[in-house]
């Protein structure tokens, strides 16, 4: 068992690479979570998109979220592994697998993975459309400490 | 004494802002609210910065009264949208 990984990365992503690093015998359940890169948006046709980061920031919490996720399922068997760069359509930007003995708590704990990744983690996508156009897509405010959590 | 921090921007805001960072000084005691105002007092491009943007110093996620120190590191977040 490798315990709970987290990493942003710039190459494609091994979808099976990132299952096989969870499972094990007492694990019942495993889920893999991908996301893909679809081609289109809003009824216009996609090309491709651009993910950008605050890389220093985004591992940090890409790797609280799978701890909380690690809480959740109840063991160490968490990963995660979210592409930046030019992406094309059908690539994969995002994988998440998790495993458990029973099938509840992984799909639990995959669902709160990518959930928070859309809320919290500094990742932003830039759409290409056919047209050539681009636009930033939008996004969620990432919700910020109370003043009395924080402080010098 | 003054202080200098970094500002960093990102995707959205580093587009229109022609800009992925610049070092601001500030005087000391200054919070994250009087790094916002006196990019902003820059104006354009600066201007269009929003008057409460979502900040992380030093890589957390942050309040507009935090108080800054020598060095910080002050990322500007737009709205995020990984997945």
């Amino acid at each position: 068992m490798m315990g709970v990984h987290a990493a942003i990365t710039h190459e494609p992503i091994d979808t099976g690479a990132v299952l096989a690093r969870v499972g094990g015998e007492e694990d019942g359940a495993a889920v893999l979570f991908v996301g893909v890169v679809r081609n289109h948006a809003e009824g216009r046709a996609v090309s491709g998109m651009r993910y950008d980061a605050y890389e220093e920031m985004a591992e940090g919490v890409l790797g609280e979220i799978a701890a909380e996720a690690a809480a959740l399922v109840g063991n160490d068997r968490v990963a995660v592994i979210h592409r930046v760069g030019e992406l094309a359509i059908g690539d994969v930007s995002v994988a998440v697998a998790v495993s458990s003995p029973h099938r509840a708590q992984a799909y639990e704990a995959s669902r709160h993975v990518i959930e928070e990744i859309k809320r919290r983690v500094p990742i932003w996508k830039k759409e290409r459309f056919v047209d050539g156009e681009t636009r930033w897509v939008d996004g969620t405010v990432p919700p910020v400490p109370s003043t009395s959590e924080r402080g010098r | 004494m003054p202080i200098a921090v970094r500002a960093r921007f990102f995707a959205a805001y580093r587009d229109l802002l022609g800009a992925s960072e610049v070092e601001v000084e500030l005087p000391s005691g200054a919070s994250v609210a009087d790094l916002v105002a006196r990019l902003r007092e820059r104006g354009h491009p600066f201007s269009v910065l929003p008057e409460e943007p979502a900040v992380a110093v030093n890589r957390t996620y942050a309040t507009l009264g935090e108080t800054l120190g020598p060095g910080d590191e002050v990322a500007f977040i737009p709205p995020v949208a990984g997945g």
